[in-house]
């Protein structure tokens, strides 16, 4: 076993250890301050030095959180809410950019039409232009459609995605032209052959895209700021900024903290339950 | 039913200057119920033709028909053929019997018929404990015989191979050979088999088709190729070691090459230049030198020993020959003269520059 690449030294072992936990610690230890933070009451935790052990007021301050009406200096806008049309964005965001890029993949892999490159094209060239880029000519577009607080206003100028249409274009390319002819001997036409064939063997690569198109729809900041102006469709990434007032005005940390919490949940949670096909989907060529 | 006809099929991909012509005008009848192998080097357009008359490939100039009916214009589907892929593109998704039954499903057969079908098929090649398992979970054998199935399950009446055995080790490709023999021995499909080993077209076909360079060189029986090869291609092409050719000029009953003027069993059929061709196998060496007349003096290079048989190379008038002989036999040595003695029926002519057959 010398020629290995595992080494047994102990002090290595040691060290090695030292850095993992050191780095859990990093990561870790601010959720953790969070949530102490969280199970206090405000008057406890802006108190120094800070409480460093969860405290008794768990259950008051997430549903004060979530229902409403803290007494903090900010919006006390219940969470509830806003998690729920963040839940709603991050889906259609996610589910739409999937479908739409499958079937753009679809046209672009399996199709000859006229100015099949220059389509192609164009939807490359969009990589280059993030909402950020386009976004007052978006914000023009979107308030004329009269979708300013809307979730159509919220989802669709976030939807189209040429990163997810190329990705899928690449992995259709490498499904084999054998199995194309095959279904065609079968007598499966185009969508038959989309539906029953493309669609399973994608199925790995979708579940990492709607992984990482939820997390991209959940944390969206700078559009919904401008889409949305009424309490009712902020979503959560908002509303935590606007918990917050500024100046030396007494805010409710507690609750703050709660719905910071809250609002990594949804996300933490797609991860841990799709990380196999999360995993799967990023590394696996089995076709 | 099941006879198919290529009428001067042609296949070019591009167009105008950049059109490159790949089959040039192919003509051949198959009968119903006959086993075809389609022969040739790599880029000889076998599998094109092949592709032709599944529908993958358009047609370019001239028809195909199957049974009574020109299928150019019809998609695969619609042609009542069944086609095994070289690496069997077996749906990876699905288990054995989805596989088998999906085009069944799509042309809407009832379940129990499609349950009946799959069954049967199983049945026929073997494959009853599978039908739940996966494409990966089988072996390379097993994919295969799934890949028939799903031709079988279709009950069409002509089935296409695309070298569906290039994938298989040496001793499962022997035993396929068999089975798919057997299979068309009880099933009377009409088949066309595209390979280019020669050793498989020459066990599989009741008639074969030896291509060269988008060309039909020769069409039928392996015996008949094997004995009157029509052209020097086919000649070198069936049968490894390849056919001996000798470039020379021909009188009478001498064949003169390289300055040296063998003596030939039978006359010529004319004279003039002539490419003479000899099987390795067909010609012996008489040690003694008390053989019958004529006899042949060949320079020995080298010896190879293949178990049963060893090859020996070597020089005759100038030009590079092969002689088979028994492994038994005490083999030559390098630098050794020899004595080969060639029967008449075994000589082979061929025009010297058309390279056609000379009778």
């Amino acid at each position: 076993m010398d020629t290995t690449m595992v080494e047994r030294r102990p002090a290595l072992t040691v060290l090695g250890h030292l850095v993992m936990w050191l780095g859990v610690a990093i990561v870790a230890f601010p959720l953790y301050l969070a949530f102490v933070a969280s199970s206090h009451t405000a008057v406890e935790i802006v108190q120094a030095p800070m409480p460093l052990l969860p405290g008794s007021n768990l259950w008051e301050t997430y549903k004060t959180a979530l229902l409403g009406g803290g007494e903090g200096a900010g919006s006390t806008a219940p969470v509830a809410r806003m998690m729920w049309v963040s839940l709603v964005t991050a889906l259609v965001i996610a589910i739409g950019k999937i479908a739409i890029s499958l079937l753009s993949a679809f046209a672009i892999v399996y199709f000859r039409f006229p100015l099949k490159n220059v389509f192609f094209w164009a939807i490359f060239v969009t990589l280059m232009l993030p909402v950020e880029v386009r976004i007052m000519p978006t914000y023009k577009v979107v308030a004329d459609l009269g979708l300013l607080d809307t979730y159509a206003g919220l989802t669709v100028p976030l939807i189209a995605s040429a990163t997810a249409t190329f990705l899928f274009r690449q992995f259709f390319l490498t499904v084999p032209d054998e199995l194309v002819e095959a279904a065609r001997m079968d007598g499966a036409g185009p969508m038959r052959f989309f539906k029953d064939i493309l669609l399973p063997l994608s199925r790995t690569s979708i579940a990492a895209l709607f992984v990482i198109q939820f997390i991209y729809g959940w944390n969206q900041y700078l559009w919904p700021l401008l889409a949305t102006t009424s309490e009712d469709m902020y979503p959560v990434v908002i509303g935590i900024k606007r918990m917050i007032a500024g100046g030396d005005a007494a805010n409710d940390w507690n609750v703050v903290m709660a719905t910071a919490l809250l609002a990594m949940l949804p996300p933490a949670l797609v991860v841990i339950l799709m990380q196999k096909w999360f995993v799967k989907g990023l590394v696996d060529s089995e076709k | 039913m099941g006879a198919i006809s290529l009428r001067k099929v042609e296949k070019t991909y591009g167009q105008g200057a950049k059109a490159v012509k790949v089959i040039h005008g192919v003509d051949a009848e198959i009968a119903d119920g006959e086993f075809i192998v389609i022969v040739g080097p790599s880029g000889c357009g076998k599998s094109t033709l092949l592709r032709m008359v599944a529908g993958l490939e358009e047609i370019t100039g001239g028809e195909i028909a199957i049974g009574e009916r020109v299928v150019n214009a019809l998609e695969p589907a619609a042609r009542d053929i069944a086609m095994v892929f070289q690496n069997y593109a077996l749906y990876p998704h699905m288990s054995v019997f989805d596989n088998m039954a999906y085009g069944l499903k799509i042309a809407k057969v009832s379940k129990a018929e499609i349950e009946q079908r799959v069954q049967k098929a199983a049945q026929i090649l073997e494959l009853g404990g599978l039908l739940e398992r996966r494409p990966r979970e089988l072996s390379g054998g097993q994919r295969q015989r799934v890949a028939m199935g799903r031709a079988i399950v279709r009950q069409p009446q002509v089935f296409l191979f695309d070298e569906p055995l290039s994938n298989l080790d040496a001793k499962l490709r022997a035993q396929t050979r068999l089975e798919i023999r057997k299979l068309h021995q009880e099933l009377g499909v009409t088949s066309l088999f595209v390979t280019h080993d020669q050793v498989e077209a020459m066990t599989l076909a009741q008639r074969m088709i030896v291509m060269n360079g988008g060309r039909i060189e020769q069409i039928g029986s392996p015996e008949e190729v094997y004995q009157a090869p029509a052209t020097t291609f086919v000649a070198r092409f069936i049968r490894s070691p390849p056919m001996n050719l000798l470039l020379g000029q021909a009188e009478g009953a001498r064949f003169t090459l390289g300055g040296q003027a063998l003596p030939l069993p039978r006359a010529a059929p004319r004279n003039g230049p002539l490419l003479l061709g000899v099987r390795p196998e067909h010609a012996q060496m008489q040690c003694d030198g008390a053989g019958q007349a004529p006899l042949w003096p060949m320079q020995v290079e080298m010896v190879e020993m293949l178990g049963a048989e060893r090859l020996v190379y070597g020089r005759l008038g100038g030009a590079a020959f092969t002689l088979r002989i028994e492994g038994t036999l005490t083999p030559p040595r390098p630098g050794e003269a020899l004595m080969l003695q060639v029967q008449g029926q075994r000589l082979h002519w061929f025009d010297a520059q058309s390279g056609q057959r000379v009778r």
